[in-house]
């Protein structure tokens, strides 16, 4: 037998055991959607090759766990065959993780499956300084955990209000968690610095009188694994997908720049210093960042 | 501001408390409530404070009714004044 190389190995997806020359295989899962058919190919090579048994992982992961070291190449074509992939580890860009949006969930503000895909296409497996996870939430319920990732991205709405179609019946007062709307007499006020785009407002308002455009809310340097952390948001509501892949793109470049190797990205900004990279994320939304000037 | 006449005058045609029921099932009540009326027909619905207020208005209105007004009793409850589409 050839020695085994654990390392190519792991980046891609087998993880070590503690059970010699066992394998938990890790596959490619994008925003927590599986086919029926891609079930049962896993089901079936689970049946066939591991124990019988699939690990759901907490990220929306599956891993089929005690592959044997023989059988990496077999299971890895007949997983291909049955249109499942194998997922990454190691230093990259990790699996994309996504609730379900508005396409599904009535509370959903933005279309979070696509954009998973289009990030995931754009940075999987994309090697850096260390692991990197983006998460994406539809709503302000967070379901997904925006903050606990890398780069979250969270839907909200940008609202505004037309006179002319509100009868001010006080729904939206109290459907707002932020107290940001206030009915006083025949006038209603929107304290808009307090508005938290979460679009309960534009949801519940039942003339329609408030509107709103859907878009991203970034929070960085999520991380909350050895180190807690939970990411700050530090940019104003991104509704153009290509803004926000500006913005990734910078973040990921700045990663690439700033940090030692196997330094988390939280660590690498915290070192960097938040007002630095503030400023360098700034510029890629504005569209003045220098990697824009170069590839732009 | 320009008032339409069916967000200021109604008259109510049933009333169903949801003050002693807790999620989900405060919107289930209040469906059943509605299921009971002829279409058009209008209902008031008592609500708690809180997350009754804060959801249920949202889920009558994604059912494709129409409500016409929510009223503060001053007692920690709600009225949320509703007029019944039938689909």
């Amino acid at each position: 037998m050839a020695t085994v190389d654990y390392k190519t190995l792991k980046n891609g997806g087998f993880m070590r055991q503690i059970q010699k020359n066992r394998f938990s295989l890790r596959l490619k899962v994008v925003g927590g959607n599986l086919t029926a058919e891609q079930l049962t190919t896993i089901a079936e090579i689970a049946k066939k090759y591991g124990d019988g048994h699939i690990h759901l992982t907490s990220r929306q992961g599956v891993e089929i766990p005690f592959i044997p070291l023989d059988n990496v190449d077999a299971v890895k074509n007949e997983l291909l065959e049955g249109g499942v992939l194998t997922g990454v580890c190691g230093p990259r860009v990790r699996t994309v993780t996504a609730c379900q949006g508005c396409t599904v969930c009535p509370s959903g503000c933005i279309d979070t499956y696509p954009l998973a895909v289009a990030i995931s296409e754009r940075y999987f497996g994309r090697e850096l300084p260390h692991k990197f996870k983006f998460g994406i939430t539809g709503c302000q319920n967070n379901c997904l955990k925006a903050e606990e990732n890398d780069l979250g991205i969270k839907g909200g709405y940008l609202i505004s209000w037309r006179e002319e179609a509100c009868t001010l019946c006080g729904v939206c007062v109290k459907a707002c968690r932020e107290n940001a709307i206030e009915i006083n007499g025949n006038s209603l006020i929107f304290h808009e610095e307090k508005c938290n785009h979460c679009g309960r407002c534009v949801k519940s308002c039942p003339t329609d009188a408030w509107q709103g455009t859907s878009g991203y809310l970034l929070s960085f340097g999520g991380t909350f694994g050895n180190l807690i952390a939970k990411g700050n948001q530090i940019l104003p509501i991104i509704h153009d997908d290509a803004v926000l892949f500006r913005v990734a793109d910078a973040a990921l470049a700045f990663f690439s720049e700033y940090a030692k190797p196997s330094e988390r990205f939280r660590i690498a900004v915290d070192r960097a210093g938040w007002d630095q990279f503030k400023k360098t994320m700034e510029q890629a939304y504005a569209g003045t960042g220098i990697s824009n000037r170069i590839f732009n | 501001m320009p008032e339409q006449e069916s967000q200021t005058e109604y008259s109510i045609d049933d009333a169903v408390d949801i003050t002693d029921v807790v999620c989900p099932t405060t919107f289930v009540k209040a469906k059943v409530a509605l299921e009971e009326l002829d279409d058009g027909q209008i209902l008031s619905i008592r609500m708690n404070d809180g997350e009754p207020v804060q959801n249920v208005p949202r889920s009558i209105k994604e059912e494709g009714h129409k409500i016409l007004k929510l009223l503060d009793n001053r007692d920690g409850t709600y009225n949320l004044i509703v007029r019944k589409i039938e689909e």
